[in-house]
């Protein structure tokens, strides 16, 4: 398979480049230095796009790639891709679901516990020398606070499991009630957000999603609210966000994603209720690998004309 | 030369009240003061005499029958000798360190803490700290605070929590919350204590030394004694390896910290959650230089639920006990 070209669009996984490297004739899009000059060189060539959650495959690089038949995304999250495109022209799409979902909801729930009981605060008072001055405010107890979750997929479930073991009661809006759990739904959003402590954003950034929490939700969800975010920067009002917290017309945030990493608004820098992580939900040595794994394996299986093993299109 | 207890100046004493002795106040006194207001007792502050404690005990305190302690005001032999009407010792703590158990049992002095209702907080604090050191929150969250993510890309891998064995080094009440949450991760439990217990479904281990063979982290959740006092040190970290974690929400002590920090200096052992230290509020400065480590001002129990939960267990013992009616969380010999 040396011979088939694989365009890699940004640095995503020494393992998995050298994988594709070894495998594949494997192009590095973020090393050209003059883009459109490669396409028109390489397209012909060019049959695998590999992506993840900053960059994918638009309409513009599947125009430009006449013989692309695979993209293969190293997350799940499929909003860098044009779907609908990669469907006109029967190409396939897999991405990385399952193997990472322990990972985001682990994350998800430390990120909860860090804004309630101030954890990495309180990490830098000691750090500080503070501690020697006087003693450390009192935080927030996080057992049997309401846990709300907009999305209840995968990532949603195993965030709601993880709750239960706090005795947090859970409640979440989907797009359609799932009767199947015992955990109470909401028809919106807002009233999700009015009837829980944290409100947990889970569900895929879709055109219906951006934005999902806006300024209505951030004030139903109130000045003892605390907002975790493990989705995609999009589906919050970021603006509207900063303004509720440096105002404290809301209680807390946790974010492991932003609307334009890696650029996080310095207003957020200065407040001791806001936890930032640089997007690291599924950033563990072993789920990377697994992710890694994964991709490989649905482009053997397309290039082997196999089935592949996790499609989306 | 006082007359009175001090208390007393401004108003007539209620004979009929009997007093509860408040050496030093304990944090849940200072925050929450107006919960100790009972009909049932009164509160005999030593600490706003100017006279020194002992002279303080023998003068006001020979029939007072109960005491409210925490760390600041340990009871020894020495002041339960000056206390000869003791019967009940009231702790405002999850911790009985401070107090000397074996005398109180030699005097048939009761003893009541709070370990029930702080359980939770505890808890949730351990597997913070747990998922903090493995998922590097705290030190990716300094990252990004520092302006460092656009320059530098991408943070660098933790580790994954479920499927990691973990072990509950003491399975009490703070223990087996801990065990229930970390379940729900996907973790595998195992745990030491000083005798199995019957109800726990999670492998034993008779010391934690094999327990540390057997684990990829250990979580410290017993009480301090004479038997765990350095109870985790060197050879336990070895055991736990280069990869292993240790959380501390119990006593600093119980882990011999200068072998700790050499241990993580040298990369014997991967990172630490730590919550309180041998000597604090000293905590040593090489921990204040390590990424792998996050360090808690002794925190674990302080929200203000579960104080208000703790004042009102504190006073309902109290009230029970002058009511003579059963104590509510007597501390049992496990």
């Amino acid at each position: 398979m040396e011979s088939i070209g694989v365009l890699m669009a940004c640095p995503m996984n020494p393992y998995l480049e050298q994988e594709l490297h070894k495998r594949f004739t494997l192009h590095r899009f973020w090393k050209v230095p003059d883009k459109s000059t490669f396409l028109t060189t390489h397209c012909n060539s060019i049959r695998a796009v590999v992506g993840n959650a900053s960059a994918g495959a638009d309409a513009q690089l599947i125009e430009a790639l006449p013989k692309l038949e695979i993209v293969a995304s190293f997350s799940v999250g499929l909003d860098k891709i044009d779907l609908a495109k990669c469907k006109e022209k029967g190409i396939r799409v897999t991405n990385t679901p399952d193997v990472l979902t322990e990972d985001v909801a682990d994350l998800a729930i430390g990120l909860m516990l860090a804004v309630l009981r101030k954890l990495c605060e309180s990490d830098r008072y000691v750090r500080s020398g503070k501690w020697k001055k006087g003693n450390y405010m009192l935080t927030t107890k996080f057992t049997g606070k309401r846990v709300g979750i907009i999305g209840l997929g995968r990532i949603g479930m195993a965030i709601a499991k993880r709750a239960e073991a706090f005795s947090c009661p859970i409640s979440y809006h989907s797009r359609t009630e799932k009767t199947e759990t015992k955990y109470k739904y909401y028809p919106s959003v807002v009233e999700l957000a009015a009837n829980c402590d944290i409100l947990v954003v889970a569900c895929s950034l879709t055109e219906e999603t951006r934005h999902i929490v806006n300024r209505k939700v951030i004030d139903a969800l109130g000045a003892k609210g605390v907002l975790i975010n493990i989705g995609r920067g999009p589906h919050v009002d970021e603006p509207e966000l900063v303004s509720a917290l440096v105002e404290r017309r809301i209680g807390g945030a946790g974010l492991d994603v932003f609307e334009h990493e890696p650029e996080v608004p310095e207003e957020l820098f200065g407040l001791d209720n806001v936890v930032l992580l640089p997007h690291v939900g599924s950033g563990t040595v072993e789920t990377r690998k697994a992710m890694a794994d994964l991709v490989l394996g649905n482009l053997e299986a397309h290039f082997l004309n196999k089935p592949l093993l996790t499609p989306v299109v | 030369m006082e007359s009175q207890p001090p208390q007393e100046r401004s108003e007539q004493p209620t004979k009929e009240v009997p007093h509860v002795l408040v050496m030093k106040p304990p944090p849940l006194l200072t925050l929450f003061e107006d919960k100790f207001i009972s009909t049932k007792f009164q509160l005999l502050k030593a600490w706003e005499s100017t006279l020194p404690l002992d002279q303080f005990l023998t003068a006001y305190a020979g029939s007072v029958r109960a005491v409210l302690c925490s760390g600041a005001s340990p009871i020894t032999p020495h002041i339960i000798q000056l206390l000869p009407s003791l019967q009940l010792v009231v702790t405002a703590s999850a911790g009985t360190n401070h107090i000397d158990l074996n005398e109180c049992r030699r005097l048939g002095i009761a003893v009541t803490n709070a370990a029930g209702v702080f359980s939770d907080d505890a808890a949730d604090a351990a597997v913070g700290l747990l998922i903090d050191v493995l998922r590097k929150i705290s030190a990716a969250h300094r990252f990004v605070r520092h302006r460092l993510w656009p320059a530098t890309g991408d943070y660098p891998l933790g580790s994954k929590l479920g499927g990691k064995r973990v072990g509950i080094v003491g399975l009490g009440s703070i223990g087996s919350a801990v065990a229930k949450r970390l379940e729900a991760f996907g973790c595998t439990v195992l745990y030491n204590s000083r005798k199995p217990k019957p109800w726990a479904p999670y492998p034993f281990y008779s010391n934690v030394h094999e327990l540390a063979v057997d684990s990829d982290a250990l979580v410290v959740c017993c009480g301090l004694t004479a038997e765990t006092r350095h109870m985790i040190n060197r050879q336990v970290m070895v055991a736990l390896g280069k990869q292993g974690i240790i959380v501390n929400v119990a006593r600093g002590a119980i882990i011999d910290e200068k072998q700790m920090v050499e241990c993580l200096v040298h990369g014997e052992i991967g990172g630490a959650g730590l919550d309180v230290f041998e000597n604090e509020p000293n905590v040593p400065k090489e921990l204040l230089e390590l990424d792998n480590v996050v360090l808690s001002p002794h925190r674990a129990v302080f929200t203000p639920e579960g104080f208000m939960a703790a004042c009102d267990q504190v006073v309902a013992n109290l009230e029970a006990f002058f009511e003579h009616k059963p104590l509510l969380s007597p501390l049992i010999d496990e």
